[in-house]
């Protein structure tokens, strides 16, 4: 992990991979909490994590780089949301085109595999979820649909996702869910939320 | 007789959304920040009309708007030049200004910048979401912008305006100079790319908007070429798209890219009044 300026009250942990990402999030939502960081973001993403309203960014960096995140305990009771999904995509073909299947295997991969939460982006509670192995990242669409319904689980990348609202979207369609993801007036709003493990189950 | 008043709509003009100080704190479940694009200049005008300065108003863009008040009250407007009229009384920007109940009035256009604000004593008491009552257009969050022949609830005035030493808004300058922090991508450019930024003037394109303030000039050469993975985005971060033409992020910016940032403005607020046309210069913090 390095550390990079922003501005003046910014500060980017560049991690080595998604794991290092997870456990910098948790370590620091946790300093947060615990009263020993101030920061008014705190963003994980693909490979970094943002610190974002931080006053003295040089004496962050110095806190920061005495801390060593605690590794993830697979055992650790964490939160796990089951999001029943109707597998009725009309990517799905795309997709199996794309990993050597046929539809039902990809199926039954999707439902199979433990996603994580790992960062959130795009639109107020779309969240990347990660899991699915490398070797079977998916192209986004050539041309984005114009309107991609909301509740569509799609794929893109190393991603999965699962559109909150309608919205225009390049992502691979496989299905859809009635589960609400987003609702201001729930705590936390997002159901998704960073660090979260998912489950595609089908519906 | 009631004291809950209204503010009713006549002419919304080309844009004009419910501000306050923004919804900051949620960036990492996709929310942006959102906000007025000059908070300093809303609190200004919600000290002039006795509000606490995190109260909810207007912000208005460059052709006004025309509204009226069911019950008498004081309002200010901060920002941009531009007339006001309270019926057929002139009023100025920047002072406390007595609205008698059912007047119309008039606010602007823009005669040099860009935005007004406006606040009304007792604040727009729209539902607040997600501790904010903001309009953000990037994510529709906040009551969506006004329209013709809208109404918005008025809150309870709660104070006195609170002496206010300076309310003279700064001029709309024809060239800004905006300090700038490099990093944290700039090493996804050539030390060409970044002599260019801090030596050349660039333009604010007719296209920006809440998002983002879109600038032309001398295209910004990558010399990591591929695509970024996304990362968190903070306000003022001067993204640079693959046509080469750097973007500055506002208000309602995304909370993650995945284009790389070459540097963050200190101070965004003066691209609020920044018209299209108008030239923007970068220059390193230490000047």
């Amino acid at each position: 992990m390095r550390m990079r300026p922003v501005g003046r009250n910014g500060l980017l942990l560049d991690c080595d991979d998604p794991d290092q990402v997870e456990a910098w999030r948790a370590e620091l939502w946790r300093r947060r909490a615990a009263g020993e960081l101030i920061a008014v973001d705190i963003v994980p993403a693909a490979r970094t994590v943002l610190l974002d309203g931080v006053p003295d960014p040089d004496r962050t960096a110095a806190l920061v780089a005495g801390w060593t995140p605690r590794p993830a305990d697979p055992a650790a009771p964490t939160a796990e949301v089951e999001v029943p999904v109707t597998y009725d995509g009309e990517d799905l073909p795309l997709v199996a085109g794309h990993w050597g299947v046929d539809v039902p295997e990809v199926i039954t991969r999707l439902t199979a595999t433990r996603f994580r939460v790992a960062f959130c982006g795009f639109a107020p509670g779309f969240a990347y979820l990660t899991g699915l192995p490398p070797e079977w990242a998916v192209p986004r669409l050539a041309t984005p649909r114009p309107r991609v319904p909301a509740g569509s689980v799609a794929l893109a990348g190393e991603y999965a996702g699962i559109y909150p609202g309608a919205s225009p979207g390049g992502w691979l369609l496989v299905g859809r869910t009635a589960l609400t993801l987003f609702d201001v007036r729930a705590d936390p709003p997002a159901r998704l939320t960073p660090g979260t493990r998912v489950r595609l189950v089908s519906a | 007789m009631t004291l809950a008043g209204r503010l009713e709509v006549l002419r919304a003009g080309a844009l004009t959304t419910v501000q306050d100080q923004g919804r900051p704190g949620w960036a990492q479940l996709g929310v942006p920040r959102s906000g007025a694009l000059d908070p300093a200049a809303l609190r200004l005008a919600n000290r002039l009309v006795g509000n606490p300065e995190a109260a909810a108003g207007l912000e208005i863009t460059l052709t006004g708007c025309v509204l009226r008040l069911t019950r008498a009250g004081t309002v200010a407007v901060t920002g941009a030049q531009a007339d006001v009229r309270i019926g057929e009384r002139p009023g100025d920007v920047g002072r406390p200004l007595a609205v008698p109940a059912g007047t119309v009035l008039r606010i602007g256009p823009a005669r040099r910048g860009l935005r007004n604000w406006l606040a009304v004593a007792g604040g727009i008491a729209v539902e607040p979401v997600l501790d904010s009552r903001s309009t953000d257009t990037l994510s529709g969050l906040g009551p969506p912008p006004l329209s013709d022949g809208d109404t918005l609830p008025l809150g309870t005035p709660s104070g006195d305006p609170a002496p206010v030493d300076f309310t003279v808004g700064r001029p709309a300058a024809a060239e800004l100079r905006l300090a700038l922090r490099p990093g944290p991508r700039h090493d996804w450019f050539t030390p060409a790319a970044l002599d260019l930024l801090l030596s050349t003037p660039y333009t604010v394109s007719p296209v920006g908007n809440r998002v983002g303030a879109r600038l032309t000039g001398a295209p910004l050469h990558r010399a990591v070429p591929g695509e970024l993975p996304s990362e968190g985005l903070v306000l003022g971060a001067v993204q640079v798209p693959a046509d080469g033409q750097p973007l500055v992020f506002l208000a309602d910016h995304p909370t993650t890219g995945g284009y790389p940032v070459v540097g963050v403005v200190d101070d965004v607020t003066p691209l609020a009044q920044a018209r299209p046309g108008t030239t923007v210069r970068f220059h390193g913090p230490e000047r």
